[in-house]
């Protein structure tokens, strides 16, 4: 029996419900024969896609200011980036002297651009969040929402003149969704990607999921430098940090503001997969799923790894592929899955709330 | 004939976990007699008011031994509303009031006069209607019996600390048949005037029939008010005299006594002080520490000394090295090796290198949840960029380093554990005292600071970071500051110390110094007037 107590400690009991759930629709989802190949590809798209978004929350946890529901903040700086670029037809521009070249300039015109504002951003969101120690997360929501809504009536009003982004029928303003075919559009994804047995098998998105790695190494070592060292002891016990010579709320700052410039990068990469940039209240819930994903993958309101992020949005991203033709196929005419999406995401987040130990224990 | 007391308890025992911190306790007061008692702390006062309140920490833990009597009568107190229906009262250190109740509201707490209503009828007792103009003019009595003269319909909040404490002490004597009140030290929150008043009220209590402890540490006030007094001594009981017949320097020397136990041994000491060589020099130095605050300070440190810095809690020697490392705000000049540290800079202390063992080994002191490794490493990893590799862009903790030096710590240090991946939290208290101590000595320091370095380790684990402490200074000529509230341990390897009270240095003192002038010194400036006229 302890024994058996020591196992479930050790995965962790929220984790070994959801991976039980997650076999438990694959098994469906084989039984009743629907088309394992595209999910499982989906999913691997997924992952990749959304990896970066959940990595943010990575430097925000750790510093102690808890998940980063406000991650929007970030994912707008990412959009105008994207945004930016498209306007000044990088791709196009670079693709007439040198074909094929167009599309990767684009895309680190934007990730360039949209990290710089971002890093900005996140100071100014830092120095708030300095100001309202101890509730945190009630504020990251809040500006994580309040962003959106004033970037609506920006993207409403913003004077692009590209073809691409303005509204069909003329005037100004973006349009609810760019098309991201004549930039950077599906590039990452398409980029050594390779089917596993043949046309019909296994898309494998190469790319997407190399750079996903690459950044969670890149997160990974920042973590062992004196900084990250530093970040993570704020995160841990402020006291004891101080009494190492340490400026709490500085490193508060590089934390936010880092988790903000993954943020930026994160929509960039996603919106490159998705394929379209979507823009008005689009990113309204994706702190959500980022913070779900985290949480899913074992971290705590106060303590997140690398490997929290890899196998958490892996598993978020996966049953939120998989759930809805599963139940819709089980209970057919129905038109379920959109409810149980929110169901399972808006769950997940409540559970592993409910589970979080206070951090320090 | 035998003399009638209120209260007479005798032979107290009481173990908590195998530690025995009353041994044979007596305490015996007359009706109507201020007895004060008097004791360091962790002498045993608490523990003893614990019993006599019937307190649930005491039977929790296997109850006590030995009798309680009052009014002549044996009685068995088992919980804090037997003491009350006996009559005992207590005014709290801490205020128990509630801020947005007027004072006759919390004057009659739980003890309101009330009168029946239809609901009252329907639903119970409970339903009854408050009788206000009754409970007003209770609450004023009361009030007006301590002399506090205030509206009793003054609402708490906002009141300054003194007039609460009347409140108190106003609710306390509105009880039917009070016939003890024991008063928690009470003017250690009050300003001069306002304890002055206390005292007053005190004794026109005591001269309407109620008997009076005074748990206090204040030698003058005791002097001036009580009529006997009962020191106790780390648990023991060491006398009961009348305040008549001794002496504020006899007090103090009751209360701190000459323990014959030697903690450290002695060592060969070839070390040259000289009062020229000054590494640290503290002018007007103030902390702004809440509980804890100093108030001006003058100090100077020769260079290779261990210097002691002790005091009762609270009067503000936790403040000193606190304030220099800038962890509290701190004012005024403080010259380390002939340059001013910035202490408004956090970090710049550790940057010249002073380094800090903090009182607060658990809060301050350690990541619980981190090997023992990144706790020995992190400080000097991030003030003097110690086991780091250059990547050129950026600097790596250098694990292989890191792990090399904690292994090399922990033997030297001898901390018993499972190897550098332990866990700090796991360890035992003088374990983690010891990691606290790498990682202090990891930085290289100059200056070492130590406050408190034994509280709530065991006595052998005691003696060995002691021991530690010395072997550094005889052997690396490392120049210590220890703070400590155990005057036996600064007494055993201190060179100097320095007694703080009231947040002022009131006296440098020798180790070998009489107990009553450690005494007296502890006691605060007061003192000296009161010696004088003591004897």
């Amino acid at each position: 029996m302890t024994k058996f107590k020591k196992i479930i400690n050790a995965i962790g009991l929220p984790r070994l419900i959801i991976c039980l759930f997650f076999g438990g629709i694959l098994l469906l989802a084989a039984v009743n024969d629907l088309n394992m190949t595209s999910y499982i590809g989906s999913i691997l798209k997924y992952w990749g896609m959304w990896g970066i978004l959940v990595l943010a929350m990575v430097p925000s946890i750790n510093c102690g200011i808890g998940p980063n529901f406000g991650v929007s903040l970030g994912i707008v700086c990412g959009l105008l980036g994207s945004l930016l670029a498209i306007e000044l037809d990088i791709a196009g521009k670079i693709n007439a002297s040198v074909p094929g070249l167009g599309p990767w300039v684009s895309i680190l015109f934007a990730i360039a651009f949209s990290v710089v504002v971002a890093w900005f951003v996140g100071v100014a969101y830092g120095k708030l969040l300095n100001c309202v120690k101890g509730s945190e997360m009630t504020v990251t929501t809040y500006v994580g929402y309040s962003i959106i809504y004033l970037m609506c009536i920006l993207w409403f009003r913003a004077p692009f003149s590209s073809g691409e982004i303005k509204w069909p029928l003329g005037g100004i303003g973006v349009r609810n969704q760019v098309s991201m075919e004549s930039s950077f559009g599906s590039l990452l994804n398409n980029a050594g990607g390779f089917y596993i047995g043949g046309e019909e098998g296994i898309y494998v998105p190469t790319g997407i999921l190399v750079f996903f790695f690459l950044c969670c190494f890149a997160m990974y070592i920042f973590n062992q430098s004196k900084t990250g060292k530093a970040i993570s002891a704020v995160g841990v016990n402020p006291q004891f940090a101080r009494a190492s010579g340490i400026n709490v709320d500085k490193m508060r700052i590089y934390g936010i503001s880092i988790s903000t410039v993954l943020g930026a990068v994160g929509i960039i990469i996603y919106t490159q997969g998705f394929g379209f940039l979507q823009a008005y209240a689009a990113p309204l819930a994706m702190g959500f799923q980022c913070v779900a994903a985290v949480l899913i993958g074992g971290a705590t309101t106060g303590r997140a790894k690398i490997s929290h992020v890899i196998l958490g949005t892996f598993l978020f991203q996966g049953l939120l592929i998989m759930t809805p033709p599963v139940s819709n196929h089980l209970l057919a005419g129905t038109d379920i899955s959109d409810t149980m999406r929110q169901i399972i995401q808006n769950g997940v987040i409540l559970y592993a709330l409910a589970q979080a130990k206070g951090g320090n224990e | 004939m035998e003399t009638q007391y209120v209260l007479k308890m005798d032979n107290i025992s009481k173990t908590y976990f195998g530690n025995k911190v009353l041994k044979g306790v007596h305490l015996s007061v007359k009706p109507g007699e201020i007895h004060a008692l008097m004791g360091e702390n962790g002498a045993g006062k608490s523990t003893l008011m614990n019993i006599l309140f019937g307190m649930p920490v005491i039977h929790n833990t296997g109850g006590f031994e030995g009798t309680i009597e009052v009014d002549g009568q044996p009685v068995t107190i088992d919980n804090p509303q037997k003491a009350m229906e006996l009559g005992i009262g207590m005014v709290h250190q801490e205020f128990m009031l509630i801020p947005g109740f007027t004072a006759a509201e919390n004057i009659k707490l739980g003890r309101e006069i009330t009168n029946p209503s239809i609901a009252s009828a329907v639903f119970g007792k409970s339903m009854e209607t408050l009788d206000k103009p009754r409970m007003a003019a209770d609450a004023k009595k009361a009030l007006d019996t301590i002399g506090l003269n205030i509206p009793e319909d003054t609402m708490v909040r906002g009141l300054p600390v003194g007039y609460m404490q009347f409140i108190e002490i106003a609710r306390e004597i509105d009880k039917t048949g009070v016939r003890l009140l024991i008063f928690d030290e009470p003017t250690a929150v009050l300003t001069e005037s306002e304890a002055d008043r206390l005292l007053d009220t005190m004794r026109s209590l005591a001269a309407s029939g109620i008997a009076i402890i005074f748990i206090t540490h204040r030698i003058d006030e005791v002097i001036n008010v009580t009529n006997s007094l009962t020191v106790l001594r780390d648990g023991t009981f060491v006398d009961r005299v009348e305040t008549k017949d001794t002496t504020a320097a006899r007090i103090a020397e009751m209360m701190i006594g000459r323990k014959v136990e030697k903690l450290v041994d002695d060592t060969d000491d070839t070390r040259t002080l000289s009062d020229d060589d000054i590494m640290l020099s503290l002018r007007d130095f103030t902390v702004d520490m809440p509980g804890e605050s100093v108030r001006g300070i003058d100090l100077d440190l020769r260079r290779g000394e261990i210097l002691g810095i002790g005091g009762l809690a609270g009067q503000g020697k936790i403040g000193i090295p606190n304030g220099i490392m800038g962890l509290y705000h701190a004012e005024g000049k403080a010259v380390f090796e002939g340059e001013e540290i910035a202490l408004d800079k956090l970090g710049d202390a550790l940057q010249r290198g002073i380094a800090f063992v903090s009182e607060d080994r658990r809060g301050v002191g350690l990541l619980l949840d981190e090997s023992i490794e990144e706790n020995v490493v992190f400080t000097a990893m991030q003030v003097n960029k110690a086991f780091t590799k250059n990547l050129g862009f950026c600097r790596l903790y250098d694990k292989k380093a890191a792990k090399t030096h904690a292994e090399e710590m922990i033997k030297t240090l001898d901390i018993r554990c499972t190897g550098p991946e332990q866990y700090a939290g796991r360890l035992s208290g003088g374990n983690q005292q010891k990691v606290c101590l790498a990682r202090a000595l990891t930085t290289q320091p100059k200056l070492l600071m130590v406050s408190e370095p034994t509280r709530g380790i065991d006595i052998g684990a005691k003696k060995l970071v002691l021991e530690m402490l010395v072997k550094l200074n005889r052997e690396t000529g490392l120049t210590i500051i220890m703070v400590s509230s155990e005057l036996n341990e600064l007494r055993s390897l201190c060179d100097r110390i320095a007694i703080v009270s009231d947040g002022k240095i009131s006296r440098i003192l020798a180790p070998q110094d009489s107990d009553a002038d450690f005494g007296l010194a502890m006691s605060g400036s007061q003192a000296g007037k009161n010696t004088e006229k003591g004897e």
